[in-house]
């Protein structure tokens, strides 16, 4: 058996599932709803796992499953490198969402990541800590705040609602993931004009670490064929 | 001999070589708290450290450097104007992120000295000394000096705020050349953004007031931004002259010929170069062979940023790409970002004996 690990719920473990269902692969959960299991019909040798979508790119590293189904702004978060140890086979369309770096729209002076970084010396001169910008992209957020040469920021880790950090105080920009920036708005913040730190797709990996017997190998090769075709 | 056994005795023969000469040995403790280290280098001593928490001391590091731990303790316990030689061993454990062949923990054998005295001359010993733990290895060795840097950029005939800006990303290469480029460029110093600007207005039409950034700070800015905008751009002669100073890379001897050409065209030059050989002079006259020796006037920007004088490293001839062998450099600004105002000159440096013994089974094996 090759073990496939896809997003255990939402919109993502939805369109994932309709993906491969329109080219014959039927990814079923059991009939429980709170139960995370599920199979694979119209095609052999394939273990069906549901994962959280945020541990599905270690587990891909780790070589613990041969393939998975997650959004690419995960596996550059969580696997630095990514590359030496995954493959990715295919992007599937679906669940685009932007990483984002956004300030308050309040800031009239605040356009660009220049601005910001001027910004933040006046701020860290002022209130004697350096500006705080919430995110759980830590690593996407610093390499991408250091290849602008931006200094006196810090991050700070928020893992939900990090677009209330602002207003509760508790952070002055965020860097966060966005599909319609209707989220951003409302919380009165807007995106830098050269604040895209990430385009995340839904994307189906391959594990490079992964063990793949005789028996493996030719299983994978069949499940490539049938959902890619030629 | 096993390795691991050969460095022990390689650290522990270069410590009773720092002891010796009196300096005294400190053991600064592992677990250090994290929020100095992270005020003084920001995001990216996260990336480059191990972070843990305690219950009641809230975030610690497993301690990057042993410089940052010293230069507190003097600054708490002494007097500023205490003279001082410290030399410590210990591990120092560093976070690699982008390439695994690196080593995450590693032993640092180091020599510091706090004086206020003759600057000069502490440079020459601190150099001296951590060669002298470096002796039987062929070498190449390059030094720098970011004072003469943050003199040029000093000199420059330009507002304030763009030197500062400056000297800020002197540390950050890339950037510093971005700004540069844009301080000597009419269009992009221009505000037109800001033509119709009107403070009580223009935040009429903005969302609300949101975080702790208020509209004072916004409105200060952007007058700074506009009376900036009118002072002429930097010339292109004198980006130039920056740039030229940027590119030499010589021996020692070579390059200071080198800096006295600029001398006419960049006058703020003159303390910077006459500091530069006055040191040449000093390590001439502890043997050091100065046409063995580069002087390159863009080395140390990528390290650390808290180098801000005389900076040098030691590099494997023979195995190019092993880390440098020793590394160290003057940190005054340092002892006075920690000193809260108060501060002492310090310079000091660092060896590695895992890779003194790499390279010297790399020279034997060759």
């Amino acid at each position: 058996m090759i073990k496939l690990g896809v997003p255990s719920k939402g919109r993502l473990m939805e369109e994932t599932f309709s993906w491969f269902d329109s080219r014959g692969v039927h990814l079923k959960r059991t009939d429980s709803k709170r139960e995370y299991a599920g199979y694979v019909k119209g095609i052999q040798g394939i273990e069906l796992l549901l994962l959280s979508a945020s541990e599905i790119p270690t587990e891909l590293n780790e070589g613990r499953i041969h393939f998975g189904v997650t959004g690419s702004d995960l596996v550059c978060e969580k696997v630095p490198n990514w590359g030496q140890n995954l493959e990715a086979i295919k992007y599937l369309g679906f669940g685009f969402a932007d990483l984002v770096l956004s300030v308050p729209k309040f800031w009239i002076d605040v356009d660009t990541l220049d601005d910001l970084d001027s910004a933040a010396e006046a701020f860290r001169e002022k209130h004697g800590f350096r500006l705080r910008i919430a995110t759980k992209y830590h690593y996407l957020a610093r390499e991408f705040l250091k290849s602008a040469g931006v200094a006196d920021y810090q991050l700070v880790d928020s893992q939900g609602a990090t677009e209330g950090t602002v207003k509760n105080e508790t952070a002055e920009a965020i860097a966060d993931i966005t599909s319609t920036g209707e989220t951003l708005k409302a919380n009165h913040l807007k995106i830098l004009d050269d604040g895209l730190i990430h385009s995340s797709e839904a994307t189906l990996f391959k594990s490079k670490s992964a063990f793949f017997s005789e028996e493996q190998t030719a299983a994978a090769s069949t499940f490539l064929t049938l959902i890619l075709g030629d | 001999m096993n390795e691991q056994k050969q460095i022990e005795i390689e650290a522990d023969r270069i410590l009773r070589l720092f002891s010796n000469s009196g300096a005294k040995i400190v053991q600064p403790t592992i677990l250090q708290q994290a929020d100095t280290l992270l005020d003084l280098y920001g995001e990216d001593i996260r990336a480059r450290a191990y972070v843990t928490s305690d219950p009641f001391n809230g975030e610690m590091m497993l301690r990057p450097d042993f410089t940052v731990p010293i230069v507190k303790t003097h600054m708490n316990d002494l007097s500023e104007n205490e003279t001082a030689r410290y030399a410590y061993c210990g591990k120092v454990f560093r976070r690699q992120e982008k390439n695994s062949d690196r080593a995450s923990e590693y032993l640092q054998v180091g020599y510091e000295i706090f004086d206020r005295k003759d600057v000069i001359q502490s440079d020459a010993d601190a150099f001296c000394k951590i060669k002298s733990a470096l002796s039987d290895l062929s070498l190449k060795v390059a030094t720098g000096d970011i004072g003469i840097l943050m003199a040029a950029v000093s000199g420059l005939k330009t507002t304030d705020r763009r030197k500062k800006s400056l000297l800020r990303h002197i540390w950050r290469p890339k950037r510093f050349k971005t700004i540069l480029e844009k301080f000597t460029d009419e269009v992009a110093l221009s505000t037109k953004r800001f033509d119709n600007f009107d403070a009580e207005k223009s935040f009429e039409n903005q969302a609300k007031k949101i975080g702790l950034r208020s509209k004072s700070e916004i409105i200060e800015r952007i007058e700074s931004l506009r009376q900036d905008s009118k002072a002429s751009p930097i010339s292109k002669t004198e980006l130039g002259l920056i740039n030229s100073l940027l590119n030499i890379g010589d021996k020692c001897p070579q390059a200071l010929t080198k800096l006295k050409n600029l001398l006419p065209d960049m006058p703020a030059l003159q303390s910077a170069i006459e500091k530069f050989e006055k040191r040449l002079t000093a390590l001439d006259h502890a043997n050091v062979d100065l046409s063995s020796i580069d002087f390159e006037a863009s080395y140390g920007r990528t390290s650390m940023e808290y180098y801000d004088g005389f900076v040098f490293g030691f590099y494997s001839e023979s195995y190019a790409d092993l880390p440098p062998i020793a590394t160290g450099g003057r940190y005054d600004a340092l002892t006075k970002h920690i000193g809260k105002g108060r501060e002492i000159p310090a310079v000091g440096g660092v060896v590695r004996p895992d890779l003194i013994v790499k390279s010297k089974g790399f020279e034997t094996n060759d």
